[in-house]
């Protein structure tokens, strides 16, 4: 609870610097913020408590996850340093940071709620704070697109959500996860019809949120518009977030209940993971090409949620920290790369190998990690969850997940391709320090987890 | 103990070779694989000493908990077969960092750090036994392999390679299918090789698996219909790359069906016996037929190679001692002769500059001592009596009549159209007219002159004198025969 008090304090900071003036030293200040947050999450853990009346409750998941979303939004402060570079940018920093926190707050909520009213009420802040970022750059067509689109489709899947919690607490009669908990326990053999459609209303407004297939086709075009930065933390950030409130919901509330729900689990989840790899091989834009990757891995890591039974949260947080250190790290490549060529095609990828070994190096890395091949993080996390999910007896749809990921190994050589034996084009790429850093400490992350993540695999 | 140390050697080679520059790396990789050698020659002495003492077997193996849950164990030993493997590696590695001196390459460094990575990946393929352990391995393997295809490889290198990848990867995570199948419907939850020849999972699951493995395995040696990536890859790798792939990586598909397939899946395998030996037959007379039609120097070696280890699979898949012990022997033999065929194609093409046999011939002329190397090379391949894959194909040969009378006579037929393609082509390339293409032939330089030397005394050594080697197999081919057997 501390870490998201702290996390609002800072952002109503970054609101207040405006009048102060602190422009200039606003992101040193909110990185190091974070940095103190990021420990102080850290006494939280094995020590669950519940506050504002059982409206949020902390227990190890919440404390992990929140973890991971701090890291993932520090590293997001520390490349927004070099991004927000324009005349226009400069003016906006502050409202800018302040969104990210409040974002980041909207997750937090998200992991620690055990209110269906705090769901909503974090998802909603999530997304609001987005749809602004998502448009943020107010000159640009394609920017203006995403936001509105974004916002539109965001607006439905909620109104969906709303709908679905009615429901629920029409038949329940309570909003607190656990009396919706303890009322599938007890009526776990004849649910009220009504409480099933109130739960499938839900799962529909999570899959829309964790852009599950066919409820994805927002995702490409904002990934796509959205300045490149933001881009980053919705596949990151975003998605990790509305997965850890995914499984958090289905836990607690629906896991008896989900019987009737399996069929639609299951096909969104094998759509997903198809849909994700074989649109993603045909995309020439690098940020298209990402959004079509998350969707696949949005697949990946239904099959978490599909086994959920088994508790696989401990597969989950493994796969989404793999998930968001190589995703940082090759939006960091690509954020330097764009910049430097001016086009976010995978042609502006042309020979780096020759320019810059060592950011193709990265980049391969990253790229291999989110193919999923040994000795990186990417690699133990798909090996982790299919293993639960082969437990729980989803055989059939782990073979799914081998075959879209033999699919998805060729669009991530196609960049690798593309800067190995391509002909280079005459760009200078150099990334900045703070880029070099970011990039650096990700794949060493991806990389020390890959070969000992007995860290992680029995935290949960 | 002794096995962390091969292990550790060539890692730790390749992150120096990295920070060095030039000349250097390639003397500093020379080295480093001697030493290896040295070191391997050592384990081998400990390895035979007869008696095999708690204190002996700890010095060989090494078995730490590695991750808990699902249960990995960091398991590395040595066993005969390993072992074997592990002499094959070591023994082409100084070789192939031999063949790259005296040639101009880009970023050396990189080149070599690639070469020496792969060196680790393969040793440890050829000692791990758990395994996850051992994916991770095969899988590590094919990235610098890769690397080394698409960087410093021929024309049209990124479709050919990418095609290899996207092949054997596809293979590799069937495989990874199979693992965590076999991990959940064993009873002991582990993945260590030693439970997993032990507890057998139901032979109505059997089947499933044995295609899992098979395919990542039938992918990779390769056998005919799954080995459309081979040709090309080997003719567009640079001559280092196709060494390695030619002369150990495709080992690693031969020995992973002695090791993870027949002792785990042996009712299945029992099963589909038929069919991949069908398979195998088919694959080899088709290439052989492909390797006497064919004209390009390169890709006649490579359809050669298939049809090589075509028969070994088949020698393998006969279930029988003989068969099991000839296809480890023909592994050894295989590595070496390949090697040396590839390695005298570079040299012709690197001279010439043409890799076309018909625009070729002559050359015994103007160098005499290399088509001396060379008609030995050849005679070698061609399993001549006294050369190294006499031996093998003897065993394979008997291993399959054992099995049965048809097989071994189709067998016999690779051995004839073998020595077809091969004598014909060393015809048209080095005997005859001096060809107008060919009218200077520099002499062999003296690390060419090495290395080719090297491979003929090791022809003749194995062939004269192949006692160590089939002491050294022949427990593990029993042991391996005893747990695959299902009557």
């Amino acid at each position: 609870m501390n870490t998201l008090i702290y996390t609002a304090c800072l952002g109503l900071f970054g609101l207040l610097a405006e009048i102060f003036n602190l422009r200039k030293y606003l992101i040193p200040i909110l990185v190091l913020g974070l940095a103190v947050i990021f420990s102080l999450n850290l006494q939280t853990w094995n020590n669950p408590q519940t506050h504002f009346n059982g409206m949020l409750s902390d227990s190890n998941f919440s404390t992990a996850f929140s973890g991971l979303a701090l890291f993932i939004m520090l590293i997001i402060l520390i490349l927004s340093g070099d991004f927000y570079t324009s005349t226009d940018d400069e003016k906006h920093i502050s409202d800018y940071m302040a969104i990210l926190m409040f974002t980041l707050c909207g997750a937090l909520m998200m992991f620690s709620f055990s209110n269906m009213a705090m769901l909503f009420l974090g998802i909603e802040t999530l997304s609001i704070s987005l749809y602004v970022m998502a448009g943020s750059r107010r000159f640009e067509l394609k920017s203006n697109e995403a936001g509105f689109k974004y916002f539109l489709m965001g607006s439905f899947a909620s109104a969906f959500l709303l709908f679905g919690i009615a429901l629920v607490f029409g038949v329940t009669g309570t909003f607190s996860i656990d009396g919706i908990g303890n009322y599938m326990r007890m009526h776990a053999d004849k649910l009220d019809p009504l409480f099933i459609v109130g739960m499938l209303l839900m799962i529909f407004a999570m899959l829309f949120k964790v852009s599950a297939a066919p409820f994805h086709f927002w995702a490409p075009d904002v990934y796509e518009g959205a300045p490149s930065l933001i881009t980053a933390l919705m596949s990151t950030l975003v998605k990790i977030a509305a997965f850890a409130a995914f499984y958090r919901l289905l836990s607690s509330c629906f896991v008896f209940a989900l019987g009737k729900a399996e069929i639609i689990l299951t096909i969104s989840c094998a759509a997903t993971l198809l849909v994700g790899n074989l649109v993603a091989l045909v995309q020439d834009n690098f940020k298209r090409l990402l959004a079509y990757s998350g969707i696949s891995h949005a697949g990946y890591m239904m099959l978490a949620i599909i086994s959920i039974q088994g508790s696989t949260d401990s597969a989950l947080f493994l796969y989404s920290v793999g998930y968001a250190v190589a995703s940082l790290a090759a939006f960091a490549i690509a954020i330097t790369v764009f910049k430097a060529t001016g086009t976010e095609s995978i042609s502006g990828f042309n020979g780096l190998a020759k320019k810059n070994p060592l950011l193709a190096a990265s980049l391969t890395m990253a790229m291999l990690s989110l193919a999923g091949i040994p000795p990186f993080a990417g690699f133990f996390g798909k090996y982790f969850i299919f293993s639960e999910a082969f437990r729980n007896g989803w055989q059939n749809m782990v073979f799914v997940a081998i075959i879209s990921s033999i699919i998805g190994v060729f669009y991530y050589m196609k960049v690798i391709v593309a800067m190995y034996s391509k002909p280079a084009n005459e760009f200078e790429i150099k990334p900045t320090f703070a880029y070099q850093m970011v990039i650096a400490v990700c794949l060493i992350i991806s990389i020390v987890l890959g070969l000992y993540p007995c860290v992680f695999t029995k935290l949960l | 103990m002794l096995t962390l140390i091969l292990l550790l050697i060539p890692l730790i080679a390749s992150i120096i070779a990295l920070f060095l520059r030039g000349e250097l790396v390639k003397w500093f990789s020379l080295v480093a694989t001697i030493v290896q050698l040295a070191f391997t020659v050592y384990v081998f002495t400990v390895f035979k000493t007869p008696d095999t003492t708690e204190v002996t077997k700890n010095l060989l193996s090494l078995n730490i908990d590695w991750i808990n849950s699902p249960k990995i164990n960091f398991n590395i030993g040595l066993d005969g077969m390993s072992l074997l493997m592990v002499i094959l590696t070591n023994l082409l590695m100084p070789l192939i960092v031999l063949a790259g001196f005296n040639r101009n390459q880009e970023r050396t460094h990189i080149m070599y750090s690639l070469m020496l990575l792969m060196h680790f990946a393969l040793i440890g393929v050829f000692v791990s036994f758990d395994g996850f352990l051992y994916y991770i391995f095969w899988e590590l393997a094919l990235i610098p392999i890769y690397f080394i295809s698409l960087n410093w490889g021929g024309v049209n290198r990124a479709t050919v390679t990418l095609k290899f990848f996207i092949y054997t990867l596809a293979g590799s995570l069937l495989m990874l299918f199979g693992f965590i199948f076999l991990y959940w419907n064993t009873s002991s939850h582990s993945l260590s090789w030693v439970d997993l020849t032990m507890n057998h999972i139901c032979s109505c699951k059997q089947g499933f698996i044995f295609w899992m493995f098979f395919l990542a395995y039938a992918i990779k040696i390769p056998i005919i219909p799954f080995h459309t990536w081979q040709p090309d890859t080997y003719s567009s790798a640079p001559t280092q790359g196709t060494m390695l792939l030619s002369g150990i990586m495709l080992k690693m598909g031969l020995y992973s069906l002695l090791r993870w397939l027949l002792p785990i899946v042996p009712m299945g395998t029992a099963e589909y016996t038929p069919y991949v030996i069908a398979m195998c037959f088919i694959g080899v007379v088709y290439a052989s037929v492909i390797a006497i039609m064919q004209t390009d120097l390169k890709k006649l070696f490579a359809y050669s190679s298939i049809a090589h280890v075509g028969l070994i699979a088949a020698g393998i898949f006969a279930l029988n001692v003989q068969g099991i012990q000839g296809g480890l022997v023909q592994m050894l033999a295989h590595g070496i002769n390949v090697v040396g065929v590839f390695y005298c194609a570079d040299i012709i093409i690197n001279r010439t500059g043409s890799s076309d046999i018909n625009t070729l011939g002559g050359i015994r002329v103007l160098s005499p001592r290399f088509a001396t190397y060379f008609i030995i090379i050849v005679l070698g391949s061609v399993a001549l009596p006294l050369t190294n894959s006499f031996i093998g194909e003897f065993m394979l040969l008997l291993g399959l009549f054992e099995y049965n009378s048809w097989a071994a006579l189709f067998a016999g037929l690779t051995v004839i159209l073998g020595a077809v393609y091969m004598l014909r082509m060393y015809q048209k390339v080095m005997l005859g007219d001096i060809n107008e293409n060919v009218t200077v032939f520099e002499d062999l330089k003296w690390n060419e002159e090495l290395v080719l030397a090297t491979i003929a005394i090791l022809i003749f050594a194995f062939g004269i004198f192949p006692k160590p080697i089939l002491e050294l197999v022949a427990p593990i081919s029993e042991q391996i025969y005893r747990l695959s057997f299902v009557r």
